[in-house]
């Protein structure tokens, strides 16, 4: 487990490609990605593929998006059951803080949920957790939220992640990075709603800084992780979009490219790393303002 | 009209009989699509919200959309005028009971709003213009701070109006004390004619209300006073005490007999005039549920009888006899009724006839109702197994390994088998009666569970909902009850309902599994909910069968039997069946 931690990390550095997740993707030929959308009677093994890209884009001088993306089964026999854990959390702060807020979150989260959730199940006993998936999401946020006010005091970013059991998915959210659901007939939906209304109508120049300090929906609509004393994270389940992809991408993605766009590229590649690399070279040929970071998984049965 | 928009009559003709609404455009004046979108979804997330609020002095949301840059409520239309008209129309001062009885009702609305599950709605922007006088003199608040996430897009906006707002809602607070001030603010300009707009903000304590207007009691003057206090923590707790102090300066001052307050505003309506339709009596106590089909009502009875009534006048058709009680519902495909009895045996007989079709045996009381999919009848049963019987020729085609009883009613989805048992195993089986996987509660599972997207919920005698992945039984979540439950859930659009010994009917949001009403009854809920249309039966030991609104849990109405209601109602079309063991079916309006 520490040696997948720091392989992921240890990648970082290395910005100019993505990050793909070749921990734990089971391969699959194209025939099988795109042969076997709907359940076969008989059949009931599911397969978790998914595909990462982590960029800087075209205008920033450091990353501070960070992601993590980590598929597999769990279980035993002929019976297990996809896994899947995917995080995109993108930081901000000054100097380094936000680059240091968004990798301890995401270091933090997924640690938590790994060894409570996935590493009880190895060895002689296995101890499933007796906890359910949303209080061990709603742990790990918290964890999360104490490693960025220690990792990056002052600093603060974003959380979308989604933990994903069988069929089901638990997400955590806080912030203006986002989920989607996008569906294989074109559909594309928003799962996640960015709590981050003011602070973009401050960035463009629609309500002064005083003026966003005092906006009574401040509080509704702005929260980040590490900022605080509660994460506030919104915590939901969802059953995973199927036949279809779950996305989680930063602003640097969405703010970019329209829906339409995006679920195009998504619809129209074989795989899920070949289309997080078509999304992150359509974001910078549309100018690449931000840092891009993007997460695609689903379901084959 | 305001600034941001219009609010248009139109008629309705999507609705049979015509009927009036209130259209209102909001526009946006954002320009960037992604914030415009982002403005949208919040639009729309409060639109949901508005749409859940029942309460006479709020008009019903029945639709919105948006088209371009605009976003359109349709609402139900309010006849009368809002209170500033009415301020421009009248000579000299209004009435002081005029002023408090509107007082009494705002703070009911208010206090409702505030109170509302799982966020209490802070109305902000309390002002004349936003209060309207119905023609029977009640008033509607109009307006809702929904139109403001519009107004957010301009600058040198804030949400609520000058004059009205306290300073700590400059401050970006939006509490109840908001709204306390606000309305303070509003019956301050109602009797002394003097509109806060035109003064220097916080300074009503400079117009004295008994030196402006002699007319008006020291008491109610008092009431308004605390209102409008400069530090939120010198006003009143919220609209419920404010209420309170309005209550007594109207005993005081004797005018509580003419305050025109709602009866509905008053107290929750106990069951006033809810009269069953028809009444059958049977010769013991009904414990199950009963089943509708084709203009018959079946149920079973501890007189050991199945019962036939005609659905429309509650006439006696036929009854079949078994040797125990029955205590379940009664399942009926392709012309033949299926129930378990206490006298161990799966009962299948005709509709048309009431004869007998074939009977199969199991080794214990079967308390389980029959499920039936792909040919095949899935039953529990006391001895410990699920049953398994072909359709066609009532034989075994398989059963579960030996273990507690299982009296929970299995569930069918996708190809897999669903069911609980007394020992707090659930268990998920495939069509061969192969296990798929098992999940253990602490206590009894009676519960007989539902799937629903995916997902299966059910209850236990541990004092938890549950909420299971069912393709792998991974717990996605789990509610905390405050005692145990065995009633069935019932699930409408994204909410799922359940009752629990703790005498609670709980209303529980699937995906963030947050509590967003709950109602309690004077006894245990060991019955199970059903949702029909927008509302929520549900029958409790107190002897009740209880009416809700689905969405806000409100009590529509209650109807009290002679003795506790243990079963589950069913609903069909226009009417609602139960039974209760005071040996009666009783048939309501829905
Ligand atoms: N549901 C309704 N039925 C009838 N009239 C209404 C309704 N809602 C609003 N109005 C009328 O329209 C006026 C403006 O509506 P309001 O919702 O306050 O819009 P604005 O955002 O322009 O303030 C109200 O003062 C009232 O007179
Ligand atoms: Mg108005």
């Amino acid at each position: 487990m520490t040696n997948f931690f720091k392989r992921l990390f240890a990648k970082k550095s290395n910005h100019s490609g993505p990050l793909s997740s070749d921990a734990a993707t089971a391969p699959l030929d194209e025939n099988q990605i795109w042969g076997n959308d709907a359940p076969k009677p008989g059949n009931k093994y599911v397969h978790l593929i998914a595909g990462s890209a982590l960029d800087m884009g075209k205008r920033r001088e450091n990353n501070e998006d960070a992601l993590l993306c980590f598929s597999g089964a769990l279980g035993g026999g002929s019976q297990a059951q996809p896994f899947g854990l995917y995080v995109i959390s993108d930081g901000m702060g000054g100097h380094r803080s936000g680059e240091l807020a968004s990798e301890a979150a995401v270091r933090a989260l997924g640690n938590s949920l790994m060894s409570k959730l996935y590493k009880p199940l190895f060895g002689p006993e296995p101890q499933p957790s007796q906890e359910s998936l949303r209080e061990l999401m709603e742990a790990a946020v918290k964890e999360a939220h104490r490693a960025v006010k220690k990792a990056a005091p002052g600093g603060g970013c974003t959380l979308t992640a989604a933990l994903v059991v069988g069929t089901q998915m638990v997400i955590a959210h806080l912030g203006d990075s986002r989920a989607y659901s996008i569906m294989r007939d074109g559909r594309m939906e928003a799962l996640t709603q960015d709590h981050s209304l003011v602070k973009r109508l401050q960035e463009l120049g629609q309500l002064t800084d005083e003026e966003a300090a005092v906006h009574p929906q401040k509080s509704v609509l702005y929260r980040a992780l590490g900022q605080g004393d509660l994460a506030q994270a919104d915590i939901f389940n969802s059953s995973m979009p199927n036949p279809g992809y779950l996305l989680i991408c930063s602003d640097g993605l969405w703010g970019v490219l329209n829906e339409d766009t995006i679920q195009r590229i998504v619809n129209s590649t074989s795989s899920p790393y070949l289309a997080c690399q078509h999304l992150v070279e359509a974001a910078n040929a549309a100018g690449g303002p931000d840092n891009i970071s993007v997460v695609l998984a689903r379901l084959v049965y | 009209m305001g600034g941001m928009g219009a609010v248009y009559r139109a008629r309705d003709k999507n609705f049979k009989a015509i009927r009036l609404v209130a259209v209102k455009e909001m526009i946006s004046q954002v320009t960037d699509p992604i914030i415009r979108k982002n403005i949208f979804q919040i639009f729309e997330r409060e639109a949901n919200i508005l749409a859940t609020l029942r309460h006479p002095a709020i008009p019903r949301i029945y639709d919105y959309f948006t088209k371009g840059e605009r976003a359109y409520l349709v609402l139900e239309f309010i006849h009368g005028k809002n209170l500033e008209q009415v301020l421009a129309e009248t000579q000299g001062f209004l009435p002081e009971e005029q002023v408090l009885g509107w007082a009494v009702e705002l703070c009911d609305v208010l206090e409702y709003l505030h109170s509302h599950k799982p966020e209490p709605v802070i109305f902000r922007d309390i002002k004349p213009s936003n209060i309207m006088s119905t023609l029977q003199n009640h008033i509607a608040l109009v307006d809702f701070g929904i139109a403001k996430v519009f107004e957010s897009g301009q600058k040198n906006t804030m949400v609520g109006t000058q004059g009205y707002s306290p300073p700590d809602q400059y401050r970006g607070e939006a509490t109840p004390k908001v709204d306390v001030y606000a309305l303070g603010a509003t019956l301050h300009h109602l009797i002394t004619l003097r509109d806060p707009q035109l003064e220097a903000p916080f300074s009503f304590a400079e117009r004295v209300i008994g030196e402006i207007n002699p007319n008006i009691s020291k008491e109610f003057a008092a009431v308004i006073e605390r209102a409008l206090e400069y530090k939120p923590e010198d006003r009143y707790e919220g609209a419920a005490d404010m209420k309170e102090a309005l209550i007594n300066v109207a005993r005081k001052t004797g005018t509580l007999l003419h305050l025109n307050i709602p009866a509905a505003t008053q107290a929750a309506t106990r069951g006033v005039g809810v009269k069953p339709l028809w009444v059958f009596a049977c010769e013991d106590e009904l414990r199950g549920a009963p089943s509708y089909h084709d203009g018959s009502l079946y149920i079973g009875c501890y007189d050991n009888n199945l019962y036939a009534l005609d659905a429309a006048n509650g006439a006696f058709k036929w009854k079949y006899p078994t040797d125990g009680g029955i205590p379940g519902k009664p399942a009926i495909f392709e012309g033949n009724i299926y129930f378990g009895s206490e006298d161990k045996r799966l009962h299948v007989i005709s509709t048309r006839s009431g004869k007998v079709v074939w009977t199969y045996y199991t080794e214990g009381p079967v308390r389980s109702s029959p499920r039936i999919a792909e040919g095949h009848v899935f039953v529990g049963s006391d001895d410990g197994h699920l049953h398994a019987v072909s359709v066609n020729s009532g034989r075994l085609a398989w059963k579960t390994e030996p273990g507690a009883p299982v009296r929970s009613t299995p569930f069918v989805s996708n190809e897999y088998v669903y069911f609980g048992s007394e020992s707090g195993d659930f268990t998920c089986v495939d069509f061969r009666g192969d296990p798929r996987w098992r999940f253990k509660a602490k206590r009894a599972i009676t519960s007989s569970p539902l799937v629903n997207d995916g997902v299966v919920y059910f209850g236990s005698m541990d004092s938890a909902f549950y909420a299971l992945d069912a393709q792998s039984g991974w717990v996605v979540w789990r509610f905390r009850l405050g005692k145990g439950s065995i009633s069935t859930p019932a699930v409408h659009q994204n909410l799922v309902y359940t009752g629990a010994a703790d005498h609670i009917i709980y209303c529980i949001d699937m995906r963030s599994a947050k509590e967003m009403w709950r109602y309690t009854t004077d006894h245990q809920v060991t019955g199970s909910p059903i949702v029909h249309r927008d509302a929520l039966y549900c029958g409790s030991v107190d002897g009740s069968l209880y009416c809700l609104d689905a969405a806000s849990g409100r009590l529509r109405w209650r109807f009290q039997t002679e003795a506790p209601i243990t079963g589950t109602p069913v609903a069909h079309e226009d009417m609602v069946f139960i039974g209760s063991t005071d040996k009666k079916v009783y048939a309501f309006l829905a």
